[in-house]
């Protein structure tokens, strides 16, 4: 089960030596200024979000929530998230496996590819597809001639999402399948299970709360994104506004509640991903350290 | 079921790690593969058991080829190092996992399924432990768990990784009779891998030494012990010394001297390796005809004394075993002669 080695990391008091244990002011100045960080830059704008959003009373709060346009930006970034998490997963797990559990040429371009997201721009992601799909792109004439929309409609929005948020998944597995090797795979196939049962019964069970980590992280991000969607989406009202492009829009608007109102539901949705990634860490910390070799 | 290895040859990105090897198991047999790390004794298990495919040569389970079957198809039960038990399942569908993963009507009921896991748990002796998770239970008794799991399937051949390498001694002392037990009751045709000669020479039918890639000898323990056929059998299983000899007229020669020995009839004339087992001398009260040398160290080992020597003009150092309390091993010189030895061609 959990090797005893794995270490979580959590804070151990106890076992700090005298040596480095620095006299009371010193430790006061260095909790004081993170904390005071902390309460400035995250933990002031969130009330600030809260506030505003509840500055006209709970009436405007909910009235606010309720226009279409904005419900119509919830279903959309709903949709996108429905959409792209699933598929993430599938690329996720898929590009775990390979690397964890096969040699093949082209391994490490593989893994330094999936970080591509992390180190690119979201507006160039976004940027990229706008080159490629819009109407002077390299594909555009040819799918005008098919009908095919994509830029400035669902399919973009998706389209870019995906590409900002597929490392989520494929980062939590990766070194999590890597330690844990091929040794029960290779049980499972001489005990007769096909390649299928294999990963079903054996690989997936062996990962899953890596892989709940994963997609948590993900799913987080994909409602979230605004650089890339923001390039591709074309802000059309009630039809391509996802929550992010929503809160900015009537945020030019001069409309506050309606702003802070939609960006508290998204800091609302930071915050149940925060817990529920801290109980997942209480509950499994052993399992999950092991997945985040990063 | 028997099995046979005929030539096979097995690289790792074009690196040889068998060269050539062809085996005979015979049905029911309990033999093991032993060998230093690096031998090629793991490597042909898992060639026996599917998990790689030889570059050349061809392994058959009885008359059928079974080199260009997957493992499934070989129904082989084979028992990992780490034993690789699942950690999500119980015990129990541990051992009933290879049943319930068949297809079709050769699939028993959940019922079944569990009957047998408890029949089986019963074989190696851990009744009432069904519902434990692999982390609950010790590593003598994941063992047991991993060996019912391979035996659940009806395996042809029963094939084990260094079965008792992560336990402890006394552990593994028993578990080693178990084993001996288990295989007498059921029979399987068994392989086991193993570094120790001592578990290796105690359990087996027959035993197979291998050195880099290479069988080099397959027999009894009593062949492989009192009959090595080369310095690295001798030196591999159980304590051995040598000395670089020559032979001339059908006499040993050290250096100079004569030591007494007559060659075998055969044996060609110049260099030679003589190999022998440090107990197995005969001390003798100066000599003409002996191997005679200088006390270099002394060393007391469990019931005997053993001495290190410097022999001949070029000093070769040499091992023999002697009684604590016998005279010689105050003096500082002493003479004998090997009672059991072994020419070699010199390498």
């Amino acid at each position: 089960m959990a090797d005893p080695e794995i270490k979580t990391y959590e804070p151990h008091h106890e076992s700090q030596s005298a040596a480095v244990t620095e006299s009371r002011p010193v430790r006061w100045v260095a909790m004081g200024t993170a904390f005071a960080f902390l309460a400035v830059f995250l933990l002031l704008p969130l009330i600030v979000v809260f506030h505003e959003a509840l500055a006209k009373g709970i009436g405007a709060y909910t009235e606010a929530l309720s226009s279409p346009d904005t419900r119509s930006a919830i279903r959309l970034t709903l949709l996108v998230a429905a959409i792209s998490v699933p598929l993430n997963i599938v690329f996720g797990i898929s590009a775990a496996w390979a690397i964890a559990k096969f040699e093949f040429k082209g391994k490490a371009f593989l893994t330094t590819l999936i970080d591509l997201p992390f180190s690119v721009s979201p507006v160039i992601s976004g940027l990229v597809y706008v080159l490629l799909f819009g109407a002077q792109g390299l594909l555009g004439e040819w799918m005008k001639a098919h009908g095919l929309v994509i830029l400035f409609a669902v399919p973009g929005i998706v389209l870019a999402t995906i590409f900002v948020t597929f490392p989520f998944v494929a980062r939590e597995l990766i070194p999590l399948m890597q330690e844990q090797g091929n040794g029960d795979e290779e049980a499972a196939l001489s005990l007769g299970a096909n390649g299928w049962q294999t990963f079903w019964y054996v690989t997936l069970p062996n990962v899953k709360w890596g892989l709940l980590y994963g997609v948590l992280l993900c799913n987080a991000r994909a409602m979230g994104e605004f650089g890339a969607v923001s390039v591709v989406s074309g802000h059309i009202r009630g039809l391509t506004n996802t929550m992010p492009l929503h809160v900015e829009i009537l945020y030019n608007e001069y409309n506050a509640v309606g702003a802070f109102a939609v960006a508290s539901l998204l800091a609302g949705l930071a915050l149940v991903t925060l817990v529920l990634k801290t109980l997942l860490e209480m509950r499994y910390g052993a399992e999950i350290a092991a997945a985040r070799g990063h | 079921m028997e099995v046979r290895v005929t030539n096979v040859r097995k690289e790792f990105e074009r690196f040889p790690a068998l060269h050539d090897v062809s085996l005979d198991i015979r049905s029911g047999e309990l033999i093991a593969l032993l060998g230093p790390s690096g031998s090629g004794k793991t490597t042909l298990l898992r060639l026996i058991a599917g998990l790689e495919r030889p570059t050349r040569g061809a392994i058959f389970f009885g008359d059928e080829d079974a080199s260009q079957k997957s493992i499934q198809e070989r129904n082989v039960g084979f028992v990992f190092q780490h034993y690789a038990l699942f950690r999500h399942m119980t015990v129990a569908d541990n051992i009933g996992f290879g049943l319930k993963v068949r297809h079709g009507a050769t699939r028993p009921s959940a019922q079944e399924i569990r009957r047998r896991a408890s029949e089986l748990l019963d074989l190696v002796q851990l009744s009432g432990l069904e519902k434990r998770y692999p982390a609950q239970l010790s590593g003598g008794q994941r063992q047991r768990v991993a060996l019912a799991r391979a035996m659940a399937i009806e395996p042809r051949v029963l094939l084990l990784d260094e079965p008792f390498g992560a336990l402890d001694a006394q552990v593994r002392r028993e578990l080693r009779r178990w084993l001996r037990e288990i295989h007498d009751q059921t029979g399987h045709t068994t392989v086991f891998v193993t570094h120790d000669q001592e578990e290796a020479l105690e359990l087996a039918d027959r035993v197979v030494v291998m050195s880099q890639g290479r069988i080099e000898q397959v027999g009894t323990a009593d062949e492989i012990y009192d009959t090595p056929n080369s310095p690295f059998v001798y030196s591999f299983i159980g304590e051995s010394s040598s000395l670089p000899v020559k032979v001339d007229n059908g006499e040993v020669w050290l250096a100079d001297r004569p030591i007494g020995l007559q060659a075998p009839p055969h044996a060609p004339s110049g260099e030679a390796l003589l190999c022998f087992r440090p107990h197995d001398v005969e001390l003798l009260d100066g000599c003409s005809g002996c191997i005679a040398g200088t006390v270099a160290a002394s060393r007391r080992v469990a019931s005997t004394r053993r001495v290190e020597l410097e022999v001949g003009g070029e000093r070769q150092r040499v091992e023999i075993e002697l009684p604590v309390d016998h005279p010689a091993a105050q003096k500082s010189r002493v003479a004998f002669r090997p009672r059991r030895w072994k020419l070699f061609p010199a390498s």
